[in-house]
């Protein structure tokens, strides 16, 4: 349901800390432009409440609606 | 169900902010609403000097870069120009609350009809986070290396209670962005101030509270626990002035 | 055309509106007070605005505010005034923003007095701001050819992307004069709607208005200015140049200073003596010609005169004459004026002492 932007995103972290369902962590991959970034452990279990894009600085993460 | 695009009036690639940057994400903010009022074709960002002038590379739509302290002066010449457009300045605490406090208390006590989006981060981060006004006492900066002292330098400057008790300005509310809450609240915010500011109500005034990783010298995930125990308790988000409600 | 008798300040207002002045920002100081007093009810009338800055540095910004949106803005003050604005004329500068600022000099340094005095002939030529950029300098001296600047300016200011400076002293300001006025110009917003943020023709894309660029670009810019100043010299130089033809003496002076001057160079001339005038209306671009032209063979001396000391257009003057004959200065200064009892001396003097 979330696409993060490896491109965009700073590896703040702050998606992963307000994840209310934590189904976040901090990959082990850098980014092109060196960044840790996020990645999904369990795509089921998101909700799409999108506080993880809320939180995100760079709008490096997108949230797509129920329908899409 | 709530969905999220990135909104179009940023440009397509990263900011020149610091990971972690909550100057980021009110840009971002501030974005999002414009989006979701469909006024990106009709906002006019009036950019000011410090980390706010990163402002200049990632909006998309039209903006005007300005000299230290000056954008409600830039703004003021722009709004009586085209009444009609959305113009909003973006200034850092640095910028509004020190070599700028002249302009921006006259502003909105001319109750110029357009909005201020003020990002306090306590600090000057673009020269290398020297004390700024808002630096709060005992808090370490380049030029305070034992921290603020209030004997030699005085008390943090709160606009949003300075600016509340002017006569004009219609709408006045500071936002803390370390929490979703915090987050959610400045949006409903920011729309407001917009909103009022279309409807030709006069100033408006939205604070938000940021951090800055790099001078604090801390991780993006501690400045934002920094923020609860220091920040927000001398800082009070709130609304502290709301003509309209007031009726 | 419409003849009016007025003050100096008011008839440099009128000027602005009819040349397409829309907005105006300003902070009292004397002796310029006049301008925004009459814009402050004039610019309402044909659908300006008019701002009273709470200081001289906001008011300079809301003119780079106006300015941005294709609105033809001016901002007026005097000397420590205009010291006050040189960042925000800078910012225009860089920002390629047209604007028109007048300067009503008085007696400086410092707060100086706010008797009339032209002692900002080089803040206004050489520096009128940080950064090594350069405006145009009108010295218009009548009231009529204030007017007529005045009116013109932001054909300049929009066609070069450049705040254009007016400096006029405070005698100039002050006095009243039978004046011309021109008929309300066509505002046209087409010279400026390729940069300037306004919409009027419906753009869908995105402008930026910026002080600050990267250094490649900032260099590009610079050259470009670079190029412009150059121009100025070959095309929009103006002088005034009285009885050159057969002179031995030259004086050069502008505004108030020329008008004296000329009294001082009539009765000489009645007296038969050969006594010219070069009076640079453009103090930048510089009529660098007027003297570089002039017979070296026959001419014997130049006299600098302006009301200010010491003589602050003298290393201009230098540079043209290149040690060809001697270049003499007098002046008042402070508040204390010139006339023509001073001037007449001071030029025979020099005349009648190399006989």
């Amino acid at each position: 349901m979330i696409t993060i932007n490896p491109l965009m995103c700073k590896g703040c972290g702050y998606c992963i800390k307000f994840c209310p369902k934590h189904i976040l962590e901090m990959g082990q991959e850098r980014s092109e432009k060196g960044h840790f970034y996020p990645v999904q452990t369990n795509s089921d279990a998101c909700n799409g409440c999108a506080i993880c894009a809320l939180m995100c600085p760079e709008a490096a993460i997108e949230v797509a609606g129920k329908n899409a | 169900m709530p969905a999220y695009k990135r909104p179009s009036s940023l440009m397509p690639m990263t900011t020149g902010y610091c990971p972690g940057c909550l100057h980021a994400l009110a840009t971002r903010l501030v974005a999002d609403v414009i989006d979701e009022l469909d006024q990106k074709n009709n906002a006019i960002n009036v950019v000011s000097v410090g980390c706010s002038a990163l402002n200049l590379y990632s909006w998309a739509g039209d903006v005007i870069g300005s000299a230290h302290g000056r954008a409600p002066a830039v703004a003021t010449g722009v709004k009586r120009s085209m009444p009609d457009r959305l113009v909003f300045t973006y200034q850092g605490d640095g910028d509004l609350a020190a070599i700028g406090l002249a302009e921006i208390m006259s502003a909105a006590n001319r109750g110029e009809n357009f909005t201020v989006i003020f990002a306090n981060n306590q600090t000057y981060g673009m020269t290398g986070g020297q004390m700024a006004p808002t630096t709060l006492i005992g808090q370490k900066s380049t030029t305070t290396r034992f921290g603020r002292d209030a004997a030699t330098t005085g008390y943090p400057m709160q606009m949003c209670e300075l600016i509340s008790v002017l006569k004009a300005p219609v709408f006045v509310a500071r936002y803390a962005l370390n929490s979703p809450k915090g987050v959610m609240d400045a949006k409903k915010g920011i729309k407001k101030a917009f909103e009022l500011q279309l409807a030709g109500k006069g100033f408006t005034f939205i604070e938000l509270l940021t951090n800055c990783p790099t001078n604090w010298g801390m991780s993006p995930l501690n400045t934002l626990e920094y923020m609860n125990t220091n920040t927000i308790p001398y800082f009070k988000p709130g609304i502290y002035k709301d003509e309209e409600a007031e009726g | 055309m419409e003849k009016r008798f007025m003050k100096g300040c008011e008839a440099i207002a009128e000027a602005a509106v009819r040349g397409g002045c829309r907005f105006f920002a300003g902070y009292p100081i004397t002796p310029q007070n006049e301008i925004p007093e009459y814009l402050s009810w004039r610019l309402p009338e044909v659908g300006g605005s008019f701002v009273q800055g709470e200081s001289e540095v906001a008011s300079i910004n809301m003119v780079y505010g106006a300015a941005a949106t294709g609105t033809r803005s001016m901002t007026s003050s005097s000397g420590p005034g205009i010291s006050l604005k040189a960042e925000g004329i800078s910012y225009l500068a860089s920002a390629q923003l047209p604007a028109v600022i007048v300067n009503i000099s008085r007696g400086g340094p410092g707060l100086g007095s706010i008797q009339p005095a032209q002692s900002d002939y080089l803040q206004a030529t050489k520096a009128l701001g940080h950064g090594g950029f350069r405006t145009m300098v009108f010295a218009p001296a009548t009231l009529q050819e204030a007017v007529d600047l005045t009116y013109n300016a932001w054909d300049y200011a929009e066609r070069d992307r450049n705040p254009v400076l007016i400096l006029m002293d405070g005698c100039l300001g002050a006095i009243m004069e039978e004046v011309e006025l021109p008929p309300m110009k066509e505002l046209d917003y087409t010279v400026t709607e390729d940069w300037d943020l306004s919409k009027r023709n419906g753009r869908e894309d995105s402008h930026m208005i910026t002080p600050i660029l990267p250094e490649m670009a900032l260099e590009m810019l610079n050259k470009f200015k670079g190029m412009t100043y150059n121009m100025w010299g070959m095309m929009d130089v103006k002088v005034e140049e009285y009885l050159l033809e057969d002179a031995e003496y030259v004086v050069v002076a502008y505004g108030i200073a020329a008008r004296v001057a000329k009294e001082a160079i009539n009765t000489l001339r009645e007296e038969g003596y050969k006594v010219g005038m070069i009076r640079p209306i453009t103090l930048y671009p510089f009529p660098k010609a007027s003297l570089d032209n002039l017979d070296y063979g026959k001419v014997k001396g130049i006299i600098d005169i302006e009301m200010t000391i010491p003589a602050q257009m003298r290393d201009d003057i230098e540079l043209q004459v290149k040690g060809r004959c001697p270049v003499h200065e007098y002046g008042r200064s402070g508040g204390m004026l010139l006339d023509d009892e001073g001037v007449y001396n001071a030029i025979s003097e020099i005349v009648k002492g190399g006989e």
